[in-house]
């Protein structure tokens, strides 16, 4: 039974609107540019959260290395940034100007080839999502195709993970090493760094968002979603309906991928600079946290289970500095333990009877659309 | 200050201006009793009180940098003690917001911003590691605020808005070789360290001057940070046969280091070949152990058993508040001139702004640094002293050279990049 449009019940409908009321309206009225920077920073990683969501949720495919498709899409923005400040009257000083400043720290005298290409900015933005994409595809060709899932995936990207640390931290000449590619300034001669750029940015970060949710319940109400469900649950099943198994996961592989980058460039954009530190193995599985914690089967819990633990991250820093990651340990614990279907779950259970409750009272006489 | 209608961009900052006159207006009612006003020393809206001035500690207290950096905080905290119990900065208290950069560069950047934007800090002192002094280096440049960073580090970077505490690569590295070819007639080189910009840009530097001098460099290799497998470049050690291996192994890495070289029967103590490193302060052999790293010579500007007054002052004061059996390494020295040089600056000042601070801080210098003498340059690093120190069973160093002169700092050395 559906109202409104074809792939939204009027319920689902409210929660999106709440949503971008929360993120539109709530936080930019509620906080100053600093703090609205800081929730722009988390959103980022929400763009994760949800492809995880669709993925792990959805698919059943756990990958602990999202953080590639990440810091994929964060260094391809990034390295056309770099390029764009290093100007050669920014970088006179340098024994070669003209090159960003890590390669001359590294006795690189030219630009390599393969950096070229950004220079120009419609190729950075689709190299943001082809690049990930691309990756993704081939990790999910050589994987499913194989029938390789379960942990043993898990465990994979994981090592993927951690062989692009290596190489990214290895390769300083070329990608900034530990130190990642930093003092990014201006987009298109526009500065970045500026608090109206930060407002609008904020801005296009939660509509790209937005987007990008819409894109996921489009995929969860299609029979694609429905047969993704099916081989989460009885993957044999499927296949031997006539599916092919495979080819269902690389797409759905991709797609979280393509999402991860583009919160990945939004993160550079917003926050000026890129590092390894979001490509490795930690930074990966927070981003499952974030997910289980908003709860792996809603879309728009793991945006606020992102919100909640990177808010609470920051908060727990601030107060107690020297104690905060047992806080933060305690709230994960506290979650997995209490509430397993994370935020999502506690809604559904506790509070959305009683808020339905409440509208078919008020709404007595009229049909309502049903809930999930 | 006008009355004009302002408009919507502007209601933030006339709200703040009306606070700010109504503050001066309280502080002017009490000037005759305090000396200085608020608004008099502070134009720019830092967090500056009549009786206190806030600025922020920005360390890893978490994560895999924690051991390091904690030493840092310590002296960073007995040093705002000390002056606080000498009266303060401007007749006015330190306070200290400290934030925990937990390892990680981005986190380092959103706490600097925080300390910045938010709490308004006179000054920061923090960070450790070249990545993560990057990535608040954009942060500090564009809220123009003031980092005192206390690492010895690779150079090539000279900002308006950093006080570099620490030696750069240069005062490291040429001071210790020439005193190993002059006193040691070394004649040929291994070079190795950890591969990222710090040991690749000092090796790079000792290279060209040990090229310069006509010497020899015989190999040169580069590990990941944490790496433990030592042996393969051990045994090329012993096959070349060098005078003198340089290292700049740098955090956990070292204990599998030195342990594997002395395992494979290089004893340091008979100097065949000779170990000279840069980058093992007291604090990394406590990790190693005394005894594994016994007669390596190390070349840094200070050592905790640096025999002089402000020395052992600062070393009982030090001992007195974190307790008696813990060492002082280099960085932890070079992070309690942070705030003795920031103070200096804003009372020759006169005033906490950050430009004036900016303005004041070349030529400061510092009598009673417990590395002896030491004055702010130009480029915002330090003129020292550089010393050598051979390491003993005890875990400390034995100083058997320092330079007569103070080192300049150069950290664009000409010839050398």
């Amino acid at each position: 039974m559906r109202t409104g449009s074809s792939f939204l019940t009027r319920t689902e409908l409210v929660y999106f609107a709440i949503l971008a009321a929360v993120i539109f309206v709530v936080f930019p009225a509620s906080m100053d540019i600093f703090r609205l920077n800081l929730f722009g920073k988390y959103l980022t990683y929400a763009f994760v959260a949800v492809g995880l969501v669709l993925c792990w949720g959805y698919g059943g495919i756990l990958s602990l290395g999202q953080g590639v498709f990440f810091g994929l899409g964060g260094y391809c923005m990034a390295m056309f940034l770099k390029l764009e400040a290093s100007t050669p009257e920014a970088t006179a000083i340098q024994s070669t100007p003209g090159i960003p400043d890590f390669m001359d720290w590294n006795q690189l005298t030219a630009l390599p080839t393969w950096w070229e290409p950004f220079h120009s900015f419609p190729f950075t933005l689709i190299a943001v999502i082809a690049v990930p994409v691309f990756f993704a595809f081939v990790i999910g060709l050589a994987m499913f195709k194989r029938r390789v899932g379960g942990v043993y995936f898990a465990i994979i990207t994981q090592a993927i993970a951690a062989i692009l640390t290596i190489l990214i931290i290895g390769q300083q000449g070329y990608t900034g090493g530990v130190n990642g590619i930093t003092d990014l300034r201006t987009l298109l001669g526009w500065d970045i760094r500026t608090d109206s750029a930060k407002y609008i940015l904020y801005f296009v970060n939660g509509g790209l968002l937005m987007l990008c949710l819409l894109a996921a319940q489009f995929v969860r109400r299609s029979k694609l979603g429905r047969i993704l469900v099916a081989m989460r649950d009885q993957e044999d099943r499927v296949r031997f309906s006539g599916y092919d198994v495979a080819n269902f996961k690389i797409f759905v592989f991709c797609l979280g991928a393509a999402m991860a980058a583009v919160g990945g460039a939004m993160f550079t954009l917003q926050v000026g600079f890129m590092s390894p530190s979001f490509v490795g193995i930690v930074p990966s599985i927070e981003m499952v946290i974030f997910c289980a914690v908003g709860g792996r089967l809603s879309i728009l819990g793991a945006v606020y289970g992102t919100l909640l633990v990177n808010w609470a991250k920051t908060t727990f820093s601030e107060m107690f500095p020297e104690l905060w990651l047992f806080a933060m340990g305690a709230l994960f614990i506290g979650v997995v333990l209490a509430f397993p279907n994370g935020l999502a779950g506690l809604y559904n259970s506790y509070v959305a009877p009683y808020v339905k409750r409440l509208i078919s009272a008020r709404g007595a006489g009229r049909r309502m659309a049903p809930a999930e | 200050m006008s009355f004009e209608r302002p408009n919507l961009t502007r209601i933030g900052s006339a709200l703040r201006r009306t606070v700010l006159t109504g503050a001066t207006a309280l502080a002017a009612l009490s000037v005759a009793a305090h000396g200085s006003m608020a608004a008099d020393v502070n134009t720019t809206g830092l967090a500056v009180t009549d009786d206190t001035v806030t600025v922020g500690i920005l360390h890893s207290i978490t994560g895999t940098m924690a051991i390091s950096e904690t030493g840092s905080v310590q002296a960073e905290k007995l040093a705002i003690d000390q002056i606080n119990a000498m009266g303060g900065v401007l007749g006015r208290k330190i306070e200290f917001i400290q934030e925990d950069g937990a390892s990680d560069w981005p986190t380092f950047a959103e706490k600097a911003k925080k300390l910045l934007v938010n709490d308004k800090v006179a000054a920061v002192f923090g960070c450790w590691t070249s990545a993560s002094r990057k990535a608040v280096l954009p942060v500090f440049e564009q809220y123009n605020g003031m980092l005192y960073y206390p690492t010895f580090y690779e150079g090539l970077e000279e900002s308006p808005n950093v006080i570099y505490t620490g030696q750069e690569a240069t005062q490291q590295i040429i001071a210790g070789i020439d005193w190993v070819v002059r006193e040691k007639g070394a004649k040929t080189f291994y070079l190795l360290g950890s591969d990222y910009i710090w040991p690749r840009t000092s090796n790079k530097i000792a290279r060209k001057h040990i090229e310069k001098l006509g010497l020899k460099v015989v190999g040169e290799e580069y590990y990941p940070l944490g790496h433990t497998q030592f042996n393969s470049v051990i045994n090329k050690i012993k096959l070349k046969k060098p005078d003198v291996i340089y290292a700049i192994v740098v955090g956990g890495s070292n204990v599998a280091f030195y342990k594997q070289l002395k395992a494979a029967g290089i004893d340091m103590t008979k100097e065949k070949p000779l170990l000279l490193t840069i980058s093992v302060t007291e604090d990394e052999i406590r990790g190693i152990g005394g005894e594994n790293i016994e007669g390596a010579y190390a070349a840094m500007k200070y050592f905790q058993s640096l025999d002089n007054d402000n020395n052992a002052g600062f070393v009982k004061a030090f001992k007195d508040m974190w307790g008696q059996d813990i060492v002082i390494g280099d960085v932890t020295q070079a992070a309690y001139l942070g705030p003795w040089l920031w103070k200096a600056a804003v009372e020759k000042a006169g005033s906490f702004d950050i430009d004036k601070v900016r303005e004041a801080s070349p030529g400061i210098e510092l009598t009673t640094a417990p590395e002896g003498y030491v004055r702010i340059h130009e480029n915002h690093h330090l003129w020292s002293k550089t010393r050598i120190g051979r390491a003993g069973a005890d875990g400390q160093y034995e100083l058997v050279y320092e330079t007569k002169d103070l080192m300049e700092p150069d950290p664009f050395p000409e010839g050398y990049q």
